[in-house]
Parts: structure tokens; sequence; C-alpha cells
């Protein structure tokens, strides 16, 4: 499942970042028929993660209602220098992980 | 009884025909809007929207960007956004995997491949003997010269590839040498000419009932377009994925309830071949975002 | 014969004419699940979605909830519900303080015209929603999955 995320490499502490992610996947509804009629079986990501400092910043549980290649955008407060992870569930449970490192400026330099 | 339930059925069927008090919405509104922020749009056709919404642009090429709602044209403004450049992405990656019992990758023999080489097709391969467009080049160099397992046509790897290479031309003109062509190409654009005036299926309609004479008005909650080819391979959010324009020709064949030909046909190549020229002067879009 | 095929059709379309009331009613039912008899405010969650949408496989939706973000002061959770689509929920996101905004953009299916409303949940346990209005055109040729 190939994946992209758009995040500001570095960033100053406190700034709220706006983060992006698109991600490849049909995201079959299961509600859908196909040339011969037969219905297309769910087949979904259900679940995304963003964490950070080892704690969940932002998560999302979907249905069939997101469209396909999922496109997500969403905050976070900078604060540390470190990774910020993010992981996409399908329904499986097959886990796709991606991390980006952010690192923190200081004002005073 | 039967009396009653044949006027319950007549009742229902007319509820379904008569059109929604929704359906009112004027769509003049949206394509204005769209006109207007499509101006600074990067790949915007040379031919600008001049026309109004309702007055059918004839003879001067648009491409289908302009026929879009600004939400769907914010996503192909938008590269991060835009689920086409997935394909592009893996395209890329593709072209330079090395595969088959060669173990070549697509770049291994083309190492300077020029940017517009997505511009020049469809042309006569003369190995061939016939006229192939980008896709098809692609599942021959891919059986012949990496002897690779032979790919589909509307196959993620042929997708990708399309994808990538077209993408690379983004911004250039379509046409390159369609406009005047080689005598090889003129039999297929010829051809092409013919399919495009020719009315078919059960609807008896020809490309150029819809794409040249009714361009701008409502087919149902659809704006026609003037069924150009420049932003091809399209992300389509119909179909929730990208998709080739031998496709969307099979979606117009079903459309007009004719029968579908199959994807890289030669009726298909003469048909692409013959829009390229018809789109002279519009600029390479891909990966367009329609709906 | 005829009678049976009349009967059927008349009973298709009766239930087609009835889909977006036995969605509603869905829609009803998980909204109890979620908040019982729970007031919900309205106010404070902004949601947007385009008036009109030419395809309902991808509408973009963005919901922004006033809010600091603080320890003391923050939004939990915001769920996504449609009044017309077969599955009323259509989203729940789960937020922390360390995301500094409570806001999401993304793109959801909508299978008709129809009214999408959010619902917050505050860490105070308070809830409020917004709401938007869409209608969804359809492409004039659509094909099957090739």
């Amino acid at each position: 499942m190939k994946t992209r995320i758009s995040i500001p490499a570095t960033a100053k502490k406190g700034d709220i970042l706006n983060i992006k992610t698109l991600a490849s996947h049909p995201m079959h509804s299961g509600f859908r028929r196909d040339a011969i009629g037969a219905l297309v079986p769910r087949d979904i990501i259900n679940r995304f993660r963003c964490e950070y400092q080892g704690q969940l910043v932002f998560e999302a549980k979907f249905g069939p209602g997101t469209a396909a290649n999922p496109f997500l955008s969403f905050h976070l407060r900078a604060d540390e220098r470190g990774n910020v992870v993010f992981i996409w569930i399908d329904q499986q449970g097959e886990r796709t992980e991606e991390l980006r490192f952010l690192d923190i400026v200081d004002d005073e330099y | 009884m039967r009396s009653a339930a044949a006027s319950l059925l007549i009742v229902i069927i007319a509820n379904f025909l008569l059109p929604a008090a929704s359906a009112t919405v004027p769509l003049t509104n949206t394509l204005s809007a769209s006109a207007s922020a499509s101006a600074s749009a990067s790949a915007s056709a040379s031919a600008s929207a001049s026309a109004s919404a309702s007055a059918p642009v004839a003879s001067r090429a648009q491409s289908g960007y302009h026929f879009q709602s600004s939400d769907t044209q914010s996503l192909q403004d938008d590269d991060f956004k835009n689920p086409g450049m997935l394909w592009v992405d893996t395209g890329r990656q593709y072209f330079n995997d090395a595969t088959g019992s060669k173990n070549k990758a697509c770049a291994s023999c083309h190492k300077k491949l020029a940017s517009s080489v997505a511009t020049t097709f469809p042309k006569m391969n003369q190995h061939l003997g016939a006229v192939v467009n980008l896709t098809t080049q692609i599942q021959h160099c891919r059986s012949q010269h990496q002897q690779a397992e032979p790919i589909d046509y509307e196959s993620e790897t042929a997708l990708a590839l399309t994808a990538y290479l077209a993408n690379h031309a983004r911004g250039q003109r379509a046409d390159h040498h369609v406009l005047a062509p080689p005598a090889t190409l003129k039999q297929s654009v010829e051809d092409g000419g013919r399919y495009f005036n020719q009315r078919r299926g059960q609807l008896n309609l020809s490309c150029h009932n819809c794409h040249q004479d009714s361009v701008g008005k409502m087919l149902r909650g659809d704006l026609i377009s003037h069924g150009q080819s420049n932003g091809y391979p399209i992300y389509r959010l119909e179909w929730q994925s990208l998709g080739s324009l031998h496709r969307r020709f099979r979606a117009c064949d079903i459309g007009v309830r004719a029968q579908p030909q199959a994807l890289g046909i030669d009726t298909y190549i003469n048909l692409e071949a013959y829009l390229k020229q018809r789109g002279a002067g519009l600029l390479i879009e891909t990966p367009a975002v329609r709906r | 014969m005829k009678r049976r095929t009349l009967l059927l059709g008349a009973a298709t379309g009766l239930a087609l004419q009835l889909a977006p009331h036995v969605y509603a009613k869905r829609l009803k039912a998980t909204m109890a699940l979620f908040y019982g008899e729970e007031t919900i405010t309205v106010g404070r969650v902004h949601l947007k979605t385009p008036p009109l949408a030419e395809n309902g496989n991808s509408v973009s939706l963005v919901v922004d909830v006033e809010s600091p973000m603080t320890e003391n002061d923050y939004v939990r959770e915001i769920r996504i519900f449609a009044d017309n689509n077969p599955v009323p929920m259509l989203a729940s996101y789960q937020f922390s303080p360390a995301a500094g905004k409570a806001g999401v953009a993304t793109r959801i299916r909508l299978s008709n015209s129809q009214t999408i409303t959010a619902v917050a949940r505050l860490n105070d346990g308070t809830l409020w929603s917004g709401s938007s209005e869409t209608i969804v055109t359809l492409a004039a040729c659509v094909d099957p999955l090739l």
C-alpha cells in the first residue's frame, strides 16, 4: 500500500502543524457490483493513528463512507524533537507504518 | 387488484421520470466559478473558457478540466491530494525496477528518455507493422525487450507506467507530430475521424453528437465536455481509480448502448490518434481528475 | 404470471422510494445508540461540504471545532453522520490535546443528496453539533468495473 505524508521537517516548539496523509486503497464499500452483477465484498482501511512522543495525537475510525484512496488532514502541536508515527490498519488487521522525524528549532538561535 | 397494482406502478415510475426538485440547482454558477479558478491552473488548455456554461463551444478545443466542479478541479490542482499521483509514483518505481528474464529495467535501455515521449504517441511501430499508443508500446517492450510476463492493458503496472510517462510530459502540447502526421499515421487519423462521426448503439449517437454539437449542455446531472484526451490516464471519481482512455471509450460505448470493444484494439487507437489532432493546442494534464 | 411481475415491480419501486426513510430511521437508531437521551447543542462545530457534489464517490468534508485544546478543555471526539447513506456513521475521529486543533479534512462517500451532521464530544462530556447539506449528482455515462 502506497502512502504519502506531508509534514514539515522542522518546527518551532508550540507550532500547530497541519499534517496531510494519503493512502492508496480501493476502499471497497461492499455495496458496489462488478461487471457481472456480483457484490464486491467490503475491503477497507478502518483505522488510522498518529502517535507522537509515545502518545496518541489523532485517531480516525472509518467505515465504507470514506472515499477510495483515503485522504486525511489533521493537526499536531510541535513539542520535542522526535518521531511522528503514522499507522494505517485495514479490516484484516494488516498494519502499514510510516515514520517521519520532526526536528524542533530553538527560538533563541 | 391488477389495475390497482398497475396504477401504483405507473405512479412510482412517473415519480422517477419527473425531474426531482433538487435537480433544478443551476450549474452555471459552478462552471463560471471554476472557469475563473482554472485561469491560474498550471495545465489549463490554450483555448480558455470564453464561453459561458450554456453556450456550446463547438470549434475550439477545451480541456475537460473546465467542465468539472471546483471541488474536482481542486483535487487535480493539488499534487499531494490528487490520487492519480499515487500511480505516477508507482510508475516511476516500475520504470527503474529490473524485471523479466533479462533482468532489465525500462531505464536500462531508456537511459535518457525525453520528457516529451508521451506526446509522440500514437505512432507507427515498424517492427509490429501497426499503429501503437503509449500503453500498447509499453506492453510490447515488457514482453519483447524485457522478456517479462505480459501485462494487461488496464493492469496496475500498465496504468502506472503510462501515467508516469504521460505525467513526465505534463504541460507540453499533447499533439506533437500528430498535427502534421507522417503518411504512416494519416490513415489512422482518418479512420478515427470516421469513428468519431459515426452514429452507433441503440441510442444511435456518435461522439460528435455529444462532444461537438452539445458541448456545455446538460446530460442528466452531467455537463457535456468537449471529449478531449489530454488528461489521460485520469483519476475518475466514478471509477475511484486511475483508468485509461480506452476504458473511457468503452464507457461511452456502453452509454449509447453500443457493443464496447477490447482495450488496446486498433479502432480505439485510431480514435485516439484522431482525438489528438482534434485537440490541437491542448497541454498534457496527466493525471487529470474527472467525475 | 403477469400480475406477479407487476406486483414485484410495484414493490421494488415502492422500496426504492422508501430507502431515504429507511436510512433516516437507521440514523436515528445509531444516534440513540451513541448518545441516548443526551442533549446535543447546535454550535461550535463548523462542518463544510460542497453544496453540490458531481460524484458521490469522493466529496470533500472539512470539520473544525472551536476549542483551545488544552489539558482542561479539549475535544475528545467528533463523529460524522449521514441521513441518506446505507451506513449512517461515516467516521469517528479521536483527539488528544497534543493535536493543538480539533479539525479534520477528508473525503467521504455520499450515496445520495443528504444532510451531513458532525457531533463533537468535549472532555467535559458536553455534546455539540453542526451540519451541512449536499446535493449529489451522477455522471451520465457510468460503466461497471470493466
